[in-house]
């Protein structure tokens, strides 16, 4: 206290026997604690969370330790990435400059289950990591549908919550399905899509589509706003797979024949086109560049292969790839973190992770 | 007058209230971006790795400071537990502030994840990808900033409690102001 200090404050102290003080030493810290419990949502459970969309994934498909949370069934797949040069001048990334990038890549169905049987969705995913000459990696997560369901990573939270089997039926509601889909107009785009779709016999056969859009920087630091799709070589022929684990199979046979190709097309938006709205395609007249060739040679199982310790961040991205504006990518980001924090747990046995049971099929 | 020995010297009080700022705005990023799937969880990640390497950084020009310029001694009548508590304390923090930067750095590494500083600027790998050691150095990094937190709330309490109730000039010794005689 100053000498100067004016008698009255004084004499309150005085009163109050310098309590005042121990309870700055207290309160102090108390409030920066309280700071940090806000800042890492402890007194906002209602903010919705990497943890809360990966333990509704867990009510949704059960717990399968070790496995990916979501996407669990699938193969490991290994290759290459040639460049062409022909983005060159939208994008500064390594991966665009002609020339070949080692890949690891992982095909798979949608939901947590990694037993489901191939047939269970029309939708397959490839996610792939390319690993540029200096070091920087490109990471993507693709699926086989040109839209997705919903824009926010809120609507997402609440068509999993939606899906969740009922425990009697062990089936999602469709009463529950209906009214979501019901209140979710921008859906509409993805369901006329899934109405025609059909299980494809094999991942060789589906183009993958980035869904969210990306930015690409050039040289000059100008961003150029892009979605992305893998195009396959190989055509389909109109059969459909046979009992409930044929894409596996599939792909042993057919890399037995030959390498797998897929064209990496890149669409460059107008401007107006959304970045925000994955629900929403671009119009088809939207220029188009292939940019080079993707090759894959080889596949191994998940539990085994290199794919398996692999989290295949959207947002693991090289110098000349940024994010777009789309919600969905920072809680793809988020949720893929907690679920690879959850099976690497399990893999090393930690205390409080989840441990294996005799898994009956 | 005071003796110039009753102070830090300016470097060491400088790097102190700069890594004080840098350290709380970690904590919170960290606990921000954990619990955010927002737009605010990319741009908090990116802040977080810049960040912990610029603390690393500080917290070895400081020890080095630090080695040069001896701090002043605690007061000679601070009772022998509080001395033990306070040595014990700073001697924990300063491991923090090293350890932390390089746990997560390890823990990216074992991830396989390119250590990405900036959108161009890669740190290699200081460990070889391995899930398991991942998962164990993501935990231990989630656990010792609770322990750094908590290290410094007490410290944040002792400041306090040395500054209003004991007034002996060892918060003055940070803060820069002379101690009353």
């Amino acid at each position: 206290m100053g000498s100067n200090g004016n008698g009255e404050g004084r004499r309150v102290l005085r009163r109050v026997g310098g309590w005042w003080r121990y309870g700055m030493i207290a309160g102090v810290p108390l409030v920066v604690a309280a700071g940090l419990g806000y800042a890492g949502g402890w007194l906002t459970p209602g903010r919705l969370t990497a943890q809360k969309l990966v333990d509704q994934l867990q009510s949704n498909a059960g717990v399968h330790p070790g496995y990916r949370r979501n996407h669990a069934k699938g193969v490991c797949v290994a290759g290459t990435f040639t460049g062409n040069g022909a983005l060159q001048s939208y994008s500064k990334a390594q991966v665009f400059a002609p020339g070949v990038v080692p890949v690891v890549g992982r095909f798979a169905i949608p939901g947590g289950n990694p037993y489901a049987p191939d047939s269970s969705a029309p939708i397959r995913s490839m996610a792939l990591r390319l690993t540029q000459p200096n070091g920087q990696q490109w990471r993507t997560g693709m699926n086989s549908m040109p839209v997705f369901p919903v824009a926010t990573p809120q609507a997402f939270y609440e068509l999993l919550q939606a899906q969740q089997p009922d425990p009697a039926s062990g089936k999602p509601d469709q009463a529950k399905v209906g009214a979501f889909f019901g209140a979710h107009p921008e859906a509409g785009a993805f369901l006329a899509w899934v109405k025609t779709a059909k299980p494809s016999p094999s991942y060789a056969v589906d183009s993958y589509w980035s869904l969210n859009a990306f930015e690409l920087v050039d040289a000059q630091g100008a961003h150029h706003p892009v979605r992305w799709r893998m195009v396959p070589e190989a055509r389909a022929d109109g059969s459909a797979g046979q009992g409930e684990d044929y894409l596996a199979a599939d792909l042993v046979q057919r890399l037995a024949a030959g390498p797998l190709r897929w064209h990496l097309l890149v669409t460059l938006a107008d401007p107006g086109d959304p970045t925000s709205d994955a629900t929403k395609a671009w119009p088809a007249s939207r220029r188009e560049i292939d940019a080079g060739t993707l090759e894959l040679t080889s596949t191994q199982p998940q539990d085994s292969g290199p794919c398996r310790d692999v989290n295949y961040d959207p947002l693991v991205l090289p110098d000349g790839i940024q994010a777009s504006d789309d919600p969905l990518l920072p809680a793809r980001s988020a949720a893929y973190a907690a679920s690879y924090l959850r099976r690497t747990s399990e893999e090393a046995h930690l205390p409080g992770s989840a441990t294996a049971k005799k898994e009956a099929r | 007058m005071a003796r110039p020995t009753d102070m830090f010297v300016w470097p060491a009080r400088l790097l102190h209230w700069l890594m004080a700022v840098l350290i709380i705005a970690m904590l919170f990023i960290g606990v921000g971006m954990v619990a955010s799937v927002s737009e605010r969880h990319d741009w908090l990640v990116r802040l977080h790795k810049p960040l912990g390497v610029a603390i690393l950084v500080l917290a070895v020009v400081r020890l080095i400071v630090r080695w040069r310029n001896p701090p002043p001694p605690l007061p000679a009548d601070l009772p022998v537990l509080q001395k033990w508590a306070a040595l014990a304390s700073h001697w924990l923090l300063y491991a923090l502030m090293l350890t932390l930067p390089l746990v997560g750095w390890a823990m990216l590494s074992a991830g396989g994840y390119p250590v990405m500083l900036s959108a161009s600027l890669r740190l290699p790998s200081i460990l070889p990808a391995n899930a398991v050691a991942f998962a164990v150095l993501r935990h231990l990094h989630a656990w010792l900033a609770v322990l750094l937190f908590a290290t410094f709330l007490a410290h944040l309490g002792a400041a306090l409690y040395h500054g209003l109730v004991r007034r002996d000039g060892v918060l003055g010794s940070m803060v820069g102001w002379r101690p009353r005689r």
